[in-house]
């Protein structure tokens, strides 16, 4: 097969080709200063997808230094595969969040599936068990036939991987909005679990020892994924198809295996996956965090396809392939292990003392760059700021909406595809697999339990992007808050987050406005909450069509440890005769609300308040109730206010209510108020409850009668059977995925 | 060598949910007179000579390739030069 | 009693498994990596649900052709229990233990929950702990958990009794509702929903606890005239 000729340094000099790659001219001068030549073809390949947003964090590296990224618990912060937390009992989990964004955009099914086996991967090169998978979903509207492609392949894709690698799917969120339509976000979070003293680390340390590749073959897929990951979403995309990875879920699970195993050999120097950027990023990164350099013979790279070119090999992203350094002389050794599994690993380098990344092909040397040049080294940008005329004015705007029929308005609420059940979604995920499932999807964080202690690990996702949208700041802390509230009316303090950071372009001063808000206020609700930033993932360039940006969207993975299985808290009212109380009253706070989204078609006003001091005080509380045995359920009043966490509460069971309400109905009934929680409790506990948190206020009871009855001042508010909201809950999802149009 | 080209379909008798799902969609897009959609796979196998090529398919499309119970199969020989 | 856990590449409820015999249980229990399987020394094997071979080809087909297959023949041959869950019950239709195949589900996608299951037969030694006509409730798990057999095969599962579990509510199309079935000498049961899923409080289901239990007292019951 003959060689296509690559593209001489001077071509690429005059007809400025580096722009195709997404390096600008002054980029390109610094590649030249940094090498004292022009690059030839590879090497700038390499520069490209190394500078790239997704490599290097460029425009968005000073932001993320904000974060608290320190505490008590913390094993491992940011810079490897994933952070580790400590959990006692010498265990620890390990966790991350990615995206995969524009992938799925393009190929929805593929893009999904390869965001799960990346995420899987950079936690088990950790060394650590993957014992969960959340996904943290976001679509435009289902009235629209493209989305509802989407988001039925990218269902599929996470189920058809996860499910075959058997690591239980067990929650996430879905959230629906326009802001969404033509740039679907697809963020997978794994969480891992590990013994201190198996922790590895992604190094390639020790001069003279071998670099090993092992897993799948090298082809020509996915080519450039990681710059197309940085750009914007054009028409051209579609033809861009060829970069979008496809995934084997078979492999990676043999690779989980062999990789658990490999950590406890002796031979293991360092391991690290091949992630975004595939054979350069993991090598120059590895060589990068232990200040050596690294040696590799493309020769040796066991490949897919014929004819392959060290440009393609080294920008491949083809999937289920790792990189290890092992101690030179024990190659066969570690061959071995992977043998069992039926895989290949392969000497294909060794480890240097120049801190360069040399590269032969062929018996010539195609690539001979500085390693830290690529990492360390990368271009940092501090991008313009302004603040969008949007805020002003939204902030100067109130809005109150004005309700004949609250009746009909939760009806309605129930069915809106944010709020309703999201069974349709997690029934196609294997949520059971490895029997720690607790609390299983559908609850507002899952938990696992961790066998052979007493103890569990509480999990979720949140991030409300239309309050970010309206006050980043604000909408930051609330996307912080409302995940630690999640955790803890699940029974689990918090301990760390992931934060997968979903914005539109950087270059764009607003958006990045947005950035800076939003990690300003997500920092402090870290702080505040003690629950540090231990991984994450920024995904920036997420603007469909015609340059609409997405709302911003950072989202917040965050686990939480449960002491004892005994405190593990479900949503759901347990039986006829429990008592219900509301922690926290309602403002008048409609910016950014469903019910505003549902009857205006746009999200505009005020974000609602978040004081964190309360918030802090009365997670605090709610925690402290639930470990003295008293609350029955705990659910956190989110999207649709009291109405819609009461119904939700009282479905699983087909339970009705007596509650009255004082003050104005709308408010108290659909105001997306934040730090609230709805807790019931045996009449027999009520005292105690009352006692541990002052605040508790009395709402009601449950009934047996199947009502969902709601009275003010002896009037009748809302009387309606639980059955019919139940269905319009459960059926609105459904419904939409599968009508036509 | 040569190049054989195996064709496993579905039985008759045997429910076929995602070709009824094409055929559904085939309709929905205005295309009528679709009768009917099966789903089935197709294999290319390389074979280094002809010789019993037939008996040596047979055996593995009954052993492997494909599943009597709820399979058919059929398959094509090229001889490659 | 002592359990072999046959391990395929691909399988992921191998250690669910071993975790419901072993951990919750309390009987001997191994897991054994397919290709160095020795099953002459144990009393009962368990081939669990997942991916085998990723599910390429058919769910369980490459599998069913695998080193390990020989040596399950000559043990069931033998007249020692054999259970298949998921992927296993898969394995065991296509090394033709067990009549029929398995189709992909009738609404195509893939599907975990709970479902409630008549018991059809109580008489076997998988299922002599639970009542004549009880209903269980077990997780359910796969995409290709379609029962088909034709119509002879069915008439001879029912003469012989080989039905042990049916749907209550039919989730994925299965041929009268099927989840279950022996083999004619009954000491082979191929079922999709997950026992080894249903055996402790903590994780809210308990039901499939008498099915192994069911394996055990069996094997202790026919072993106590010989010690």
């Amino acid at each position: 097969m003959p060689l296509v000729t690559e593209i001489s340094p001077e071509v690429i000099e005059q007809e400025q080709v580096y722009k195709e790659m997404g390096v600008t001219e002054e980029e390109f001068l610094h590649i030249k200063r940094l090498l004292g030549r022009a690059p030839n073809y590879t090497e700038l390949g390499i520069f490209s997808v190394m500078w790239s947003e997704h490599c290097s964090y460029k425009h968005s590296k000073t932001l993320l230094k904000q974060f608290p990224t320190e505490g008590k618990h913390v094993l491992q912060g940011p810079g490897e595969g994933a952070g580790v937390v400590d959990i006692g009992d010498n265990q620890a989990v390990v966790f991350k969040i990615e995206s995969h964004n524009h992938p799925s955009a393009v190929e929805p099914y593929q893009g999904a599936a390869t965001g799960v086996g990346g995420i899987l991967r950079d936690v088990f090169s950790m060394g650590a068990k993957p014992i969960a998978i959340l996904n943290s979903l976001r679509f435009g509207s289902l009235q629209q036939s493209r989305v509802k492609f989407l988001f039925r392949e990218v269902v599929h894709g996470i189920s058809g991987y996860g499910n075959c690698v058997g690591v239980p799917t067990v929650g996430g969120e879905v959230q629906f909005d326009d802001a969404y339509n033509g740039n679907p976000l697809v963020n997978a979070m794994c969480v891992g679990l590990i013994d201190h003293g198996d922790v590895q680390q992604g190094v390639a340390k020790g001069v003279g020892n071998t670099v090993m590749y092992a897993g799948a073959k090298t082809g020509r897929d996915g080519i450039h994924g990681a710059t197309f990951a940085s750009e914007e979403l054009s028409e051209d995309s579609e033809s861009k198809r060829p970069s979008v990875q496809v995934g084997d879920p078979f492999m990676e699970k043999l690779l989980i295996e062999a990789c658990l195993d490999v950590i406890h050999h002796d031979a293991l120097v360092g391991i690290q996956d091949m992630g975004a950027a595939g054979l350069t990023s993991s090598a120059s990164e590895m060589a990068s965090k232990a200040g050596t350099g690294l040696k590799m013979n493309l020769d040796w790279i066991p490949q897919r396809e014929t004819g392959m070119t060290p440009y393609e090999m080294m920008l491949s992203e083809s999937q289920e392939r790792m990189l290890l350094v092992v101690e030179k002389g024990r190659e066969e050794e570690i061959a071995a292990v992977f043998e069992k599994y039926g895989l290949e690993a392969v000497a294909v380098g060794e480890v240097t003392d120049d801190k360069r990344f040399v590269l032969e092909h062929q018996g010539d040397v195609v690539a001979d760059v500085p390693v830290d040049g690529l990492a360390e080294d990368a271009p940092v940008y501090q991008p313009e700021s302004r603040e969008p005329a949007y805020f002003q004015q939204s902030q100067r705007q109130s809005y109150v909406p004005e309700i004949r029929n609250p009746r009909n308005v939760l009806r309605s609420l129930l069915k809106q595809p944010t709020i309703a059940s999201k069974e349709w979604v997690y029934d196609q995920y294997d949520s059971m697999v490895q029997t720690n499932t607790v609390v299983k999807p559908g609850s507002d964080a899952a938990v696992l339990r961790i066998k052979g202690t007493d103890k569990a690990v509480a999990m979720t996702t949140d991030g409300n992007s239309r309050y970010i949208y309206l006050d980043p700041e604000t909408g930051g802390k609330i996307a912080v808050a409302e995940a630690a509230r999640n955790i803890v009316v699940s029974g689990g303090e918090p301990l760390a987050i992931t934060d997968g950071l979903n914005f539109g372009s950087p270059e764009n001063p607003e958006v990045y406005w947005q950035m800076e808000g939003a990690v300003r206020g997500m920092s402090e609700a870290c702080t505040k909450f003690y629950t540090p930033v231990i991984s994450g993932n920024v995904s920036l360039y997420n603007e469909a069509f015609g340059g609409h940006a997405i709302y911003p969207t950072p989202v917040v993975g965050m686990v939480g440890l449960v002491r004892e299985t005994a405190h593990i808290t479900t949503s759901d009212v347990k039986q006829a005769g429990d008592l219900l109380y509301v922690v926290g009253g309602a403002s008048p706070e409609f910016g950014g609300s469903e019910l505003q989204g549902m009857l205006e078609g746009k999200h505009y006003g005020q974000a609602p308040e978040l004081d964190l001091e309360t918030e802090h005080r009365r997670q605090q509380q709610v925690l402290e109730a639930i470990r003295e045995g008293v609350v029955s359920s705990a659910h956190d009043l989110a999207e649709g206010g009291l109405s819609v966490a009461l119904a939700e509460t009282l479905f699983k069971e087909d339970l009705g209510c007596e509650v009255e309400i004082h003050g104005d109905v709308v408010t108290e009934l659909f105001a997306e108020t934040q730090s609230r929680f709805l807790l019931s409790v045996t009449p027999e506990d009520a005292g105690q409850l009352e006692e541990l948190i002052p605040e508790a206020k009395f709402l009601g009871k449950a009934s047996e009668h199947g009502r969902f009855h709601i009275i003010r001042n002896g009037a009748t508010v809302i009387d309606e059977p639980i059955q019919t909201l139940k269905a319009d809950w459960k059926g609105a999802i459904p419904c939409m995925v599968k009508s036509e149009g | 060598m040569c190049k054989v080209n195996i064709y496993i379909t579905l039985k008759e008798a045997v429910l076929d949910p995602q070709g009824k799902a094409i055929s559904q969609s085939l309709k929905d897009l205005d295309y009528d007179g679709v009768n009917d959609v099966r789903v089935g796979k197709y294999m290319q196998v390389e074979l280094e000579n002809r010789e019993n090529a037939e008996q040596k398919i047979e055996e593995m499309c009954r052993r492997l390739l494909a599943n009597p119970v709820i399979e058919d199969y059929t398959y094509t020989i090229e001889e490659v030069v | 009693m002592k359990f072999a856990v046959i391990v395929f590449p691909g399988s992921n409820c191998d250690e669910d498994m071993y975790h419901a015999v072993s951990g919750v249980l309390g009987e001997e229990a191994e897991m054994v990596w397919f290709k160095e399987a020795e099953l002459e020394a144990y009393d009962g094997v368990l081939l669990p649900g997942g991916f085998s071979y990723g599910d390429y080809l058919r769910s369980g087909a490459i599998a069913s052709v695998s080193k390990v297959i020989d040596q399950v023949k000559t043990f069931i041959a033998s007249g020692k229990p054999v259970l298949g869950v998921c992927n296993g019950f898969q394995v065991l239709l296509e090394m033709e233990e067990l009549p029929g195949a398995m189709l992909r589900n009738r609404d195509l996608t893939f599907m975990c929950h709970e479902e409630s299951l008549d018991i059809r037969n109580n008489r076997t030694m998988f299922t002599s702990q639970y009542g004549t006509g009880e209903t269980i409730s077990l997780p359910i798990a796969h995409g290709e958990g379609n029962y088909y057999c034709d119509k002879e095969t069915l008439e001879t599962l029912k003469a012989n009794d080989q039905i042990v579990f049916t749907y209550r509510n039919n989730p994925n199309g299965s041929t009268a509702d099927i989840a279950g079935i022996t083999n004619e000498q009954g000491n082979v049961l191929g079922m999709m929903p997950h026992p080894e899923r249903a055996v402790e409080e903590l994780l809210g289901n308990e039901d499939g606890v008498r099915l192994f239990e069911s394996i055990v007292k069996n094997w202790r019951e026919t072993h106590a005239v010989g010690n």
